[in-house]
């Protein structure tokens, strides 16, 4: 019986762990949309929704209601296994990610002050102190893994293939042509991605989130932060991150004053809905990455003076500050949807591939010099 | 347990076959080159599993040394095919058996 | 046995789909499924406790090359192959090579597995990204530099493939291609 209870323990941790995760990240998800209306409103000199609810609150859950309750077209001469295919991969890209989220730092012991409460109770008062025991030093992430930065980055560049067999699949040449500068696109942007990364790889010297989370808390003040040192590949990293999410101000694959919906033109109801949230969940994601890489993820400097750490207070303040810079990217897209007018495509190329790669590989090259030179 | 060498080169053998006999039946271009593309990867298969077993991280070296090559294979490949399409308005191997256009 | 189940499942995903890649004469579903089977391989590395190479199997092959691949598909506008209706030596040609490439795999199969040979160590690092860098630039730094040039010679070559001619040139061959065709 102990024995068992033992080998299920990770197991049932790492689900209650992928729920909380999946279900939290999928509401703020949610309430992102809400905001963007709400907010794009604002900019726009409207109100935004205000009828489901004090403010629109319930907005999200109505609109899934209609996404679910809607009737589900499929085009007649589509390919209908492609048709299916594309939003369930583009989806589940967008979710993989999740799995690496570092939420906030290891906290020491997180369920030692409950046993003295629980000492009396009786079948509580022994599981209380087997579990705290197994608890100690619990990461605040699903997954640890060695090559973080890359996973993300691979499995992002695998959300492609949604976007572009939806267009092949729906049979409509506006489809087609957005799927088409979609594949172009992502392919283009991901290079300038991936190069403004490696500067913070090299400083870094781990490509593990944790790790180079733990890196920007233990440098010089300078370096406490890496958009210090590392503010080129900052802000290519930030521009390649709109164009790999397909936002304003390069939505070329959706553009509906060019293409009608652009991929997503056949889709309706709840497929489009998973368009839809794979969408928003990307942004979620590279906003993670951006918080991560470049502005400390979870870790605040002063923090530590007011809470010791390792301390729940610790790990909950933090957990807070890494949301807040992520709830700070959010708004910077959807301020910049409301500010910035599109671009034409061979301007999109021309840029991507003319300015933003030379830019971060410069940026590649002088990192490496610097790094060199100071640890002569 | 965990599965042993003998299982994963097997795997790898019978990707290989798969692949070889997909070159010579398949007669679009690009279907060419994926089953190509399919034989590299069983061989980068074998080149992990004894690097495992060895406990050597030279062989997934070699890994990374034929993804590289394989990039450098589709762009110039379908470079080719592309080049190729724009003359014969076709990618069918068969149409490509004259050496002009 | 977790991973002995984990690694028939990936096997037998990766082989149903190098059939179904072989068996689709439309060059889409084809490509489909090689994806499938990268990704396949991609967790077999991952029981082989070679994450790096894993990740990098995801983000080269069926990030970049196969995005390429799906993208000249697409582009082209491809339609299925056509039925193979000469050259029908290569049925006894294509059977002969699987036959025979079959049986050495289960000739190596039974081979390697009467050798005796020590279990793998379990705590090997010789999968993290440190130990492959470390090897990378210190033994094998010509070979990667050489490959560093072959893929600048891939990218000019392709530059210089892929160049349009000039548009009269073109259409002249275009308007020839359809006549012969025509005929």
């Amino acid at each position: 019986m102990e024995s068992a209870l033992e080998t299920a323990f990770p197991f049932i941790v790492y689900s209650v762990g992928i729920l909380l995760a999946f279900q939290g990240v999928l509401m703020i998800v949610a309430y992102t949309v809400l905001a963007e209306r709400k907010v794009l409103g604002w900019i726009q000199g409207r109100i935004g929704p205000n009828r489901v609810g004090p403010w629109g609150v319930l907005q999200p859950f109505a609109d899934l209601l209609k996404f679910i309750f809607k009737e589900d077209l499929v085009p007649d001469k589509s390919t209908k296994f492609v048709y299916f295919l594309a939003p369930l991969v583009a989806l589940t890209c967008a979710l993989l990610p999740i799995a690496l989220y570092p939420f906030g730092p290891r906290i020491a012991d997180p369920l030692g002050w409950l046993v003295p409460y629980t000492a009396g109770i009786p079948y509580l008062g022994d599981a209380v102190p087997w579990i705290a025991e197994r608890a100690i030093n619990m990461p605040l992430t699903i997954a640890q893994l060695d090559v973080g930065v890359l996973f993300i980055l691979a499995i992002t560049s695998v959300g492609v293939y949604g976007i572009a067999l939806a267009g092949w699949s729906s049979n409509n040449k506006y489809s087609l042509m957005g799927g088409l500068r979609s594949s172009a696109q992502m392919i283009s942007y991901e290079l300038a991605m991936g190069a403004s990364i490696i500067g913070v790889v090299i400083l870094a010297g781990t490509l593990d989130l944790n790790g180079i989370i733990q890196a920007q808390s233990a440098g010089p003040w300078y370096m406490r932060w890496y958009i210090i040192p590392q503010f080129i590949g900052f802000m290519v990293f930030l521009i390649a991150a709109f164009a790999e999410t397909n936002r304003v101000p390069f939505d070329l694959p959706e553009a509906e004053t060019e293409l009608v919906a652009g991929f997503h033109t056949e889709y309706s109801a709840l497929k489009f809905a998973l368009f839809f949230m794979a969408e928003y969940v990307n942004m979620f994601t590279v906003s993670v990455l951006c918080t991560v890489l470049f502005l400390g993820g979870w870790y605040t400097p002063g923090l530590s003076y007011l809470f010791p750490v390792g301390s729940i207070p610790y790990a909950l303040a933090s957990h807070v500050t890494f949301l807040l810079k992520i709830f700070a990217f959010l708004f910077l897209y959807i301020w910049i949807r409301g500010t910035l007018p599109r671009f034409r495509f061979d301007q999109l190329m021309s840029f991507g591939w003319k300015f933003l790669l030379p830019v971060a590989i410069g940026n590649v090259i002088l990192t490496i010099v610097i790094v060199y030179l100071l640890n002569m | 347990m965990e599965p042993s060498l003998e299982s994963y080169l097997a795997l790898s053998g019978i990707l290989f076959t798969i692949g070889a006999v997909g070159v010579i039946y398949k007669r679009n271009a690009i279907g060419v080159f994926m089953c190509i593309e399919l034989m590299l990867n069983a061989v980068n298969l074998t080149f992990v599993s004894f690097s495992r077993y060895y406990g050597d991280a030279t062989g997934q070296l070699f890994v990374f040394m034929v993804m590289s090559v394989a990039a450098a294979e589709a762009a110039v490949g379908l470079g080719i095919i592309i080049a190729f399409f724009r003359n014969r308005i076709s990618v069918d191997v068969d149409d490509a058996s004259i050496l002009k256009f | 046995m977790v991973s002995t189940v984990i690694f028939f499942l990936f096997a037998g995903f990766a082989i149903a789909c190098a059939i179904s890649m072989v068996y689709h004469k439309n060059p889409l579903y084809s490509a489909i499924s090689l994806i499938g089977v990268f990704i396949a391989l991609a967790g077999l590395y991952v029981t082989l406790a070679a994450t790096f190479i894993a990740v990098t199997q995801i983000l080269v092959y069926a990030g970049a090359i196969m995005v390429l691949v799906v993208f000249v598909i697409m582009l082209l506008n491809l339609d299925e192959d056509k039925p193979l209706n000469r050259l029908r030596y290569l049925y006894v040609v294509g059977a002969g090579l699987g036959v025979a490439l079959l049986a050495q795999t289960f000739f190596i199969f039974y081979a390697v597995l009467k050798t005796p040979k020590s279990p793998a160590d379990p705590d090997s690092l010789a999968g993290s990204p440190m130990s492959i860098g470390q090897a990378m630039y210190t033994e094998y730094l010509l070979p990667v530099e050489i490959v560093g040039v072959m893929l600048l010679m891939a990218i000019i070559g392709a530059v210089i493939l892929v160049r349009r001619m000039e548009q009269p040139e073109m259409e002249a061959v275009i308007e020839q291609e359809s006549e012969n065709r025509i005929e």
